[in-house]
C-alpha cells in the first residue's frame, strides 16, 4: 500500500508492504525497517510469518528508496521522525521495532523519540557508533557501484547460504549486489551510497537514546559480520540492557540465516516481558 | 584482485553454493534422490506453503542439489538466481510462460537452433503466443517488429547455423526503449566466454546438456534472471507484465514484485511453471551437471584452442569452400565478435565442404575420431551433415535458405590431441575429394 507521509523534505508517499496482507491496525504491529542501499524485500519471509500469525506488517521502503518517493532523508532523528508519520497515517499506535544495519538506528531512535510506542525493540546486525570507513565513502564518490560490489562482499559470510532467500535456486551475493544497485539506480537526485552511509556514520545519539528506551530490546548479531562488527556492541546492549543473540551468519542476516533470525525474532517479540531491570 | 571475499570465476565454478555437508561432512555436493522432504511441524509445513520460510517441499518444485546448481550457475553468469530444467527446451518454455500466454508475441532472431524455432514457429503459435522473426543483425527489423503484446526479445549469443554474432548491447537498448526484457540462450558461449548480464540483456537459459556439464551424458537446462528488468516501471509505461505486478489467484493471491524486487520473475517461474508443467531436473542430472561445471573454465579454455587450431586447418585446405567462424576476418561478424568474446568464440562452428550431399556423406563416414550424431559441446569431438540428417527432406534450394549448403558439415571440437582430430579430418577431406 502507498502511504502519504510528512517528513521534513516534505509529504511523499510511501511504499508499505504488509507481508502479504493488508494490515490491520487494530493487531500486534511489527515495523521492519531496512539498511543502506536496500529495501523492504529484504523482510519478506520474517514479514510474511508474523503477517500470518497475528500480527500487522508495516515494512516500507524509506524515502527515496525503490517504491518509495521523496529525497532520501539525512539523518536517523529525520528518518526516525518520518516512521513515526507513517505509524500515525497507517493508523498503529504501539508496533514493536525491528531494524537492520542502518534500520536498527532509525528503529532505536524511533522508540526512544516516543518510547511508549515501542512494545519491543530488535537491532539486527548493528553497532554502534556505526562509523563508516573513509576508504569506502571515498570510493563511493568516485564509484559507487564499486562501494557496493565491497560492500556486497564483506556483508556475506558464505557461498552457501541455505535454504536461501527468499526461496532456493537465489544466489545470495548475486541478488543483493543487483538490489544494491538498482536502488542506487532509481533514486536519481543524489548518490544514495553517500547519503545512506553518512546517515550511519553521523549518528551520535545512540547511547541517549538507548538510555530513553522503556520496552524490552534484543541485539541479533551475525558471530561473523565483517560490516558491524559484534564486538562494537557492548556499550549499545549495556545501555538497552539488550538480550545479546548471535548467529552463524555475517552481517546479511536475513538472507544467510532466515530460519534461526525468525526464531530470534519470535523469541524477542513473542516473550512476555520481564519485570524492568533496576538501573 | 578475487579473493575470498570476492571470489573469481574459476573459485565459484567449484564453490557457489555449496559447503561441506552439515549433516555428514562430506565435501562434494551429496546427491539428494528423494521426492520430499519431512516437516518439522503442521505449522512449519504450513509456513513452507505460504513462502514464509524458505526450504524444500517437493522435488519438482526445489531440491538441495538442484539449489547448489541453480545458485553456482547463477553466480557464474553474475545473475541474482536460477531455475533448473528437464532440458534447455524446458527453460526456453519456462521463461516464455512465466510472461506470455495468449494473445503474447515474441520477437526472435532467425538464426535459431532448430528445436528452438519449431517451438516459436510451430508449437507456441498453437497456444496463441506469435512470434516474429527478425535477422539477428538487422537492427531496424527488431525495433519495427515490437507490437503492443509484444513480451520479450529473443536470440542466441551465437546463432545457428553460421554463428552469427547476437550484438546484445544493441539488442538490449530496443528492448529496454520499449520496456521489454531480452532473453538470450548462451548454450555455445557459456559465461567462460561471455557473461550476457553485462552486456544489457536480462534472462538467459543454458542447454546444460552442452558445455555446461560437458560430457554428453545428461539432458538439461538452466533459466537464470539477472535481477535487473524492472518489471513495476515496465507495466506502468506498457501494461504488459501484469502476472508479476498484480495479484495471482494461483497463488495465495501472491504480487510476485512485491514479494522480491528482484526476484520477482524467478518466484513465479518457480511457484507457477515448475510446480505446473513440471519438466524439472533430476537431482542426479544435476550433481552430473555440477560435475562439469566445476572444470568449465579448464575444459573451455581448451575447447576454444583447439576449436582455432582445427579452424586454421580448415580455412587453408584446398577442399573447404567457407569456414564460419567469428574468429575468422572472413566472417561477417568479426568486429562484433572481437568486442563481445575477447576470450574465443567457442569450438561449434560449420564449413562448407566443395562437393555434392553424397561427398558429405563419404567424408561423415570416413571419420574415425568425431562422432556422427546429433549434439554438440562434448568433451568428444562431434560432426554432423545437416543435408543428410536435420534436414534431408530439403531440396538444394531450400537447404540454401536455410543457410546450409550440400556440403555444410557441423563440427563441435572436444578436448582430444588437436594434431588427431587435424589427421581425422584430413584423411576425410581426401576420402570426399574423390567424386
Amino acid at each position: 500500500m502507498k502511504l502519504a507521509v510528512e517528513s521534513v523534505a516534505g509529504r511523499h508517499d510511501a511504499y508499505v508492504y504488509g507481508g502479504g496482507k493488508p494490515l490491520d491496525p487494530t493487531l500486534p504491529a511489527v515495523v521492519f525497517v531496512h539498511g543502506a542501499l536496500h529495501d523492504h524485500s529484504v523482510w519478506t519471509l520474517l514479514a510474511r510469518w508474523f503477517a500470518h500469525h497475528g500480527y500487522g506488517v508495516i515494512a516500507p521502503d524509506l524515502p527515496g528508496h525503490s517504491q518509495s518517493a521523496g529525497p532520501a532523508l539525512t539523518s536517523v532523528e529525520d528518518i526516525a521522525d518520518w516512521l513515526l508519520a507513517l505509524l500515525d497515517a497507517a493508523g498503529v499506535r504501539q508496533a514493536n521495532f525491528v531494524g537492520h544495519s542502518m534500520g536498527s538506528l532509525i528503529a532505536l531512535e524511533a522508540a526512544a523519540r516516543a518510547p511508549e510506542r515501542a512494545t519491543r525493540l530488535v537491532m539486527i546486525g548493528t553497532a554502534y557508533p556505526m562509523a563508516v570507513s573513509p576508504a569506502l565513502l571515498e570510493v563511493a564518490r568516485s564509484d559507487p557501484f564499486a562501494a557496493i560490489d565491497s560492500v556486497n562482499a564483506f556483508s556475506h559470510s558464505t557461498m552457501a547460504g541455505k535454504p536461501s532467500y527468499p526461496g532456493p535456486g537465489m544466489w545470495l551475493h548475486g541478488s543483493n549486489r543487483i538490489l544494491m544497485r538498482r536502488v542506487q539506480a532509481g533514486h536519481k537526485e543524489t548518490n544514495l551510497f553517500l547519503d545512506d552511509f553518512a546517515v550511519c556514520d553521523r549518528y551520535a545519539n545512540g547511547l541517549v537514546a538507548a538510555a530513553r528506551i522503556a520496552c524490552p530490546a534484543t541485539l541479533v548479531l551475525g558471530a561473523r559480520d565483517q560490516m558491524t562488527v559484534p564486538t562494537q556492541t557492548a556499550a549499545i546492549a549495556a545501555a538497552l540492557r539488550a538480550k545479546v543473540v548471535s548467529l552463524a551468519s555475517g552481517h546479511a542476516l536475513m538472507t544467510e540465516v532466515p530460519d534461526a533470525l525468525l526464531a530470534a525474532l519470535r523469541t524477542a517479540i513473542q516473550t512476555e516481558a520481564a519485570a524492568p531491570a533496576t538501573p | 584482485m578475487p579473493g575470498y571475499a570476492n571470489p573469481g570465476f574459476d573459485t565459484l565454478a567449484l564453490h557457489a553454493g555449496a559447503s561441506p555437508d552439515p549433516a555428514t561432512g562430506a565435501r562434494a555436493v551429496p546427491i539428494h534422490l528423494t521426492t520430499s522432504f519431512v516437516f518439522e511441524s503442521s505449522e512449519h509445513a504450513a509456513s513452507l506453503f505460504n513462502m514464509e520460510r524458505s526450504g524444500h517441499v517437493y522435488s519438482r518444485i526445489s531440491n538441495p542439489t538442484n539449489a547448489v546448481l541453480e545458485e553456482r550457475v547463477a553466480a557464474l553468469e553474475g545473475g541474482a538466481g536460477a531455475i533448473a530444467t528437464a532440458s534447455g527446451q524446458a527453460a526456453l518454455h519456462l521463461a516464455i510462460a512465466t510472461i506470455a500466454g495468449a494473445g503474447s508475441h515474441i520477437v526472435a532472431s532467425s538464426a535459431l537452433y532448430g528445436g528452438s524455432h519449431n517451438l516459436l514457429h510451430f508449437t507456441l503459435s498453437r497456444f496463441g503466443i506469435a512470434t516474429t522473426f527478425v535477422k539477428p543483425g538487422d537492427h531496424a527489423a527488431w525495433r519495427d517488429a515490437i507490437r503492443p503484446e509484444t513480451k520479450l526479445l529473443f536470440g542466441e549469443t551465437l546463432g545457428n547455423p553460421g554463428l552469427d554474432v547476437l550484438d546484445i548491447p544493441a539488442i538490449a537498448d530496443i528492448a529496454h526503449a520499449a520496456h521489454l526484457p531480452l532473453l538470450v540462450d548462451s548454450t555455445f558461449t557459456t559465461p567462460w566466454l561471455m557473461r550476457p548480464f553485462e552486456h544489457g540483456a536480462d534472462l538467459l537459459y543454458h542447454s546444460a546438456t552442452k558445455f555446461l556439464s560437458g560430457h554428453g551424458t545428461v539432458i538439461g537446462g538452466v533459466l537464470v534472471d539477472s535481477g535487473r528488468f524492472d518489471w513495476n516501471a515496465a507495466t506502468a509505461a506498457s501494461g504488459r507484465f501484469t502476472e508479476l505486478t498484480e495479484p495471482y489467484d494461483g497463488f495465495h493471491g501472491m504480487v510476485f514484485t512485491e514479494e522480491s524486487t528482484v526476484g520477482a520473475f524467478l518466484l513465479r517461474a518457480r511457484r507457477e511453471g515448475l510446480r505446473d508443467f513440471g519438466a524439472s531436473m533430476s537431482p542426479h542430472t544435476a550433481w552430473l551437471v555440477l560435475q562439469g561445471l566445476e572444470t568449465l573454465p579448464l575444459r573451455m579454455a581448451r575447447h576454444v584452442e583447439n576449436a582455432r587450431k582445427v579452424v586454421a586447418f580448415l580455412a587453408a585446405h584446398p577442399g573447404v569452400v567457407n569456414v564460419a567462424y567469428p574468429e575468422l576476418e572472413t566472417h561477417p561478424d568479426h568486429a562484433l565478435a572481437k568486442r563481445l568474446l575477447p576470450r574465443g568464440c567457442g569450438s561449434i562452428f560449420s564449413f562448407d565442404l566443395r562437393g555434392s550431399r553424397e561427398q558429405g556423406r563419404t567424408f561423415i563416414e570416413a571419420l574415425k575420431i568425431f562422432s556422427h550424431l546429433a549434439n554438440v559441446g562434448d568433451c568428444r569431438s562431434l560432426v554432423i551433415h545437416p543435408a543428410s540428417t536435420t534436414h534431408f527432406r530439403m531440396d538444394d534450394a531450400a537447404l540454401q535458405r536455410a543457410g546450409i549448403g550440400p556440403g555444410t558439415i557441423r563440427l563441435s571440437i572436444g578436448l582430444e590431441d588437436p594434431d588427431d582430430l587435424i589427421d581425422d579430418l584430413k584423411r576425410a577431406l581426401k576420402a570426399a575429394s574423390k567424386p
